[in-house]
Parts: structure tokens; sequence; C-alpha cells
């Protein structure tokens, strides 16, 4: 059961979205993330049930899991909430912690979503550049991200919780433009 | 904006890395038989080139690792990156 104290980082900016076909912004609901750190991806992936043979800056999305590569030795993994208690009893050669409560996720989508994100971020966001299921940490503003493209139209910002209501506004004032 | 080709991600813009001071600085196995002036040397003095400059640099908000590059200090342009450890 979810603590009934919990609350969402970007509660009070939710109630803001603003409908739009240009693109679009929404606060994801809270889920499992774990940070591991590894040299032994098969036998890790493997006890935990992700994929992780990706190529670095590569998510493999799995049903409602994701494996992130950020690093030669690191990833970022994702599950829906409450699954971090059973896969932190996984014994794992390597350092696996629970940062669930540490970020939280924005999506960002639709046709003008790379417009919206180019205004704060730097990365070449070009299809062939940063194609789908490309992941990666990068900067957002002043803040550090992680950023997944999921479709062709749509991103995934992963963000500290204390930086989410900073992306979120920077959002809203680079999407304003479009809506 | 320079594009520094880390040599883990690829190439990415410089405000994802952070600049970590020249490369190839080998350390003595027994700092402790130092005497003050050999000291300051190994701790403060750099060579500081005008031009081709050997130097190490961290992908801190990406892969978080370091590597070095050889870039020249007067153009700024980048000749290549290689993973930290190795031989430049």
């Amino acid at each position: 059961m979810a603590d009934p104290r919990r609350v969402h980082p970007l509660a009070s900016h939710a109630a803001t979205v603003t409908p739009s076909d240009a693109v679009c912004v929404a606060a994801l609901p809270p889920a499992t993330r774990l940070s591991l750190r590894t040299a032994d991806a098969a036998a890790a992936g493997a006890a935990l049930g992700f994929t992780l043979g990706t190529p670095i800056c590569r998510a493999e999305a799995a049903g409602p899991r994701a494996a992130l590569k950020l690093g030669p030795d690191e990833w970022l993994l994702l599950a829906p909430d409450g699954e971090a208690a059973a896969l932190m009893g996984v014994a794992v050669a390597g350092s696996l912690v629970d940062v669930s409560h540490r970020s939280t996720a924005i999506e960002i989508s639709g046709p003008f979503a790379v417009e919206a994100l180019a205004a704060f971020v730097a990365l070449d966001l070009d299809a062939a550049a940063f194609p789908v299921g490309m992941c990666s940490r990068t900067v957002f503003g002043k803040a550090e991200i992680v950023l997944w493209r999921t479709a062709a139209e749509v991103f995934r910002i992963e963000v500290w919780r204390s930086f989410a209501p900073y992306v979120w506004e920077c959002l809203d004032e680079s999407c304003r433009e479009y809506w | 904006m320079l594009i520094i080709p880390c040599p883990h991600c690829g190439p990415r813009p410089e405000n994802e890395f952070r600049y970590s001071g020249e490369a190839h600085v080998v350390r003595p196995a027994d700092p402790e038989t130092l005497d003050d002036a050999a000291l300051a040397e190994l701790l403060y003095m750099r060579s500081n080139p005008k031009g081709r400059h050997a130097e190490r640099w961290r992908h801190i908000h990406g892969c978080g690792w370091f590597f070095n590059c050889i870039r020249d200090t007067v153009t700024d342009r980048i000749e290549r990156t290689y993973p930290a450890g190795t031989a430049p």
C-alpha cells in the first residue's frame, strides 16, 4: 500500500496541463527506479528479470519494465510502483540502489515535442541522432535529467524531484509557443 | 557550443562535461619521500602549453566517466578523445 502521506512532486503542477495537439506535457505516476552498477550485466539482468544487453545510451523496454543503459556499467531500471522491495531482495554482483523516490517522470509528446525540448536541451534530438529507444543523461536548462525517446514524438524525462517544478515550468514556457 | 566526443557516448554538447586538468600526470609511488619543492612541483606545476594539450575531462552529466582528450588550447579544436588509462 502506498503511504497516504506521499505527495507527487508535481501534484500542484499537473492540474495546469494545457491539452494540445501540438505538444503535451504530463506528469507520470510514481514508479520503481533502481540504479544498477555491475560488470556482469548478463547475470544481473537474468537475476532481476531485465534485458541489459543493449548498447550504451539505449533502452530496452519489456512491458511495464525498462532498462536504460546510461554508462558502460550503469543502468537505470524502471518498473511499476511497488516492485522495489522485491527487486531489492535479489542478490546482484555489483551495486543495486533503490532510487524510486529520488526522481519523478515527465512525459512530453506531440509533433513539436522536439522543438519544445530543444529550448533547454543542447543534445541533437533529430531522429537520426537521437532515435526511438535512445536514452541519455543530459542537462535540461540547469537541471540534470535522463531523457528517453520512447516513441517518435514521445519523450520521457526522469528528473530529481526537487528539480521537477523547475523543469515543468521551463517546459510550460517553451511549449507555450506551440499552444 | 563545443561538441566533445565522449569515447563511450559519442559526440555531446560541452555543457555535459567538466574539465579535469592535465592528463598523464604520473603520481609517484612513494610520495612520502618527496621534499616540499618536489611535492609542490607535482601538485601545482602543469605544462600549460599554447597549442596541443592532453587533458582529462569527465562526462559528468552523461555516462559519468573520465576520459582523455587532445585539444588545441589556441583554437579549441579537439584532435581526439580516448578512454582514461590508455596512452595518447
